[in-house]
């Protein structure tokens, strides 16, 4: 079969093409190392997960270790169940605790593993036992003013009536305003 | 005596909901119009691809040709994104992220979307004219009357060439354009080399980026393709009706580049996560 110029330049168009998109999911996304790596699964149960999401982060010390491969509803308990699909390289020891935590303060939310000191190790289908729930920011606000309001609320009685013993009505509606 | 002027202003109201509908019912006319022609297409595509070096000509000019234009605006919209994004991340004392701004605007959006107008001004609009021009110059019923196809012949191997030139088209514009990004903020601008192409592959995910671009572009060329050669097909055979088809061809398939971009996207963020 004989060459002709045409056939040069659909092979140069076509390799270029393949090229960028080789470049865009090697170098720009993330087709690297992460995902040839093998996969260890183990779950774990929270009271409440807050904003992570399926493919979030699994980090120990602050390094990546794995990702979130599922997120479940428990019926029975009524509690989150998380699937983490942790790296083979590393191992954690039996009694890990994992908590719901967050990059900065707003930032993405990811599973923190913390190793315990026991002998034996996690393996695949086990569960981790010690979780923490994430913090929910508006629920801390909410404490927070609750218990400043608790603190106010058992002065105000007292500071009242010294201060003005005939209007007696008016402390008692703001006292329980404020503690509501 | 008060006939006329009652007829008149009637048809001064009539006149417009005539037309308005008489618009309406030509565009539905199309739309199936175009569709039998893109089954037909379909249909007819056997030749192009046992006589696979009819698709590989017109890949030569619809694509190759297209090369530089794509390169160098994929280029310059990367260097802008990479300006206006270093300017306002600026504020936020976040430049470092700009790797991640430039490449998941390319990657998702603009990669295949301004890659598709491009391809459709630079190769849709010559698509329509020569087949336009070739119905005017009845090559179209010299080939029917040798039993040629011209759809075989004519219309599937330039359709065909499109939907491969596209996807292609689109990912080197992307790749160049966050090159250009790197080019202004990294070697420019002065953001961290490292940090610039860590966080651009923490954000940017080979399946839900990269991959749903790939899908949009390869849409994007099966609807620019059938749009430019439709118009052809159908244009009137004057000089008149060719030029309206090309304009037609450009300004219909980059309506329909973008309903679709719309369309795509709803769907795509939707199965995320």
């Amino acid at each position: 079969m004989e060459r002709t110029t045409i056939d040069l330049w659909f092979g140069a168009f076509v390799t270029a093409g393949f090229v960028a998109l080789l470049v865009l999911a090697l170098k720009v996304g993330n087709l690297g190392a992460e995902r040839a790596t093998e996969t260890y699964r183990v779950e774990a149960r929270f009271d409440n997960i807050g904003g992570l999401k399926i493919r979030g982060p699994v980090r120990s010390a602050g390094v990546l270790v794995g990702r979130v491969a599922d997120i479940r509803f428990d019926n029975e308990r009524y509690q989150a169940n998380v699937t983490l699909a942790l790296d083979q390289r590393y191992s954690f020891p039996k009694d890990t605790s994992a908590a719901i935590q967050t990059s900065g303060l707003l930032g993405e939310t990811y599973v923190g593993l913390e190793a315990g000191g026991d002998d034996k190790k996690l393996v695949a289908g086990d569960r981790i036992q010690i979780t923490q729930s994430a913090v929910v920011l508006e629920r801390l606000i909410n404490q927070f003013l609750f218990s400043k309001a608790q603190e106010d609320a058992p002065a105000k009685p007292a500071a009242a009536p010294a201060a003005s013993p005939p209007s007696a009505p008016a402390p008692a509606p703001s006292g329980a305003a404020v503690a509501k | 005596m008060s006939a006329r002027p009652r007829l008149e202003r009637r048809n001064r109201i009539r006149r417009p909901i005539a037309t308005l509908g008489r618009r309406m019912i030509d565009g539905i006319w199309r739309v199936g119009t175009i569709t039998r022609f893109f089954t037909l297409v379909l249909g007819s595509s056997g030749t192009s691809f046992a006589r696979f070096r009819l698709v590989m000509r017109e890949v030569y000019f619809s694509g190759v040709l297209s090369l530089v234009i794509i390169v160098v605006s994929g280029l310059f919209i990367g260097m802008v994104l990479g300006l206006q994004g270093f300017e306002t991340l600026q504020k936020y004392g976040a430049t470092e992220s700009i790797g991640v701004l430039v490449a998941l605007s390319l990657v998702r959006e603009l990669g295949p979307v301004v890659a598709g107008l491009l391809f459709a001004s630079r190769a849709g609009s010559a698509i329509t004219a020569e087949i336009g021009l070739m119905k005017v110059t009845e090559q179209l019923s010299a080939m029917d009357m040798m039993a040629v196809s011209p759809m075989a012949r004519v219309i599937a191997p330039r359709f065909w060439a499109g939907v491969i030139s596209m996807p292609l088209l689109s990912a080197l514009f992307a790749a160049m354009g966050v090159f250009g990004g790197y080019v202004v903020a990294v070697v420019i601008l002065g953001v961290d080399n490292g940090a610039f192409w860590s966080q651009m592959q923490a954000a940017v995910d080979f399946r839900y980026d990269v991959l749903n671009g790939v899908v949009k572009s390869v849409v994007f060329g099966f609807a620019i393709t059938v749009i430019a050669t439709f118009e052809g097909y159908d244009a009137p055979p004057t000089a008149e009706g060719v030029s309206r088809a090309t304009t037609r061809t450009v300004v219909s398939s980059a309506l329909t580049v973008l309903a679709l971009d719309l369309v795509l996207t709803a769907f795509m963020l939707r199965n995320q996560g």
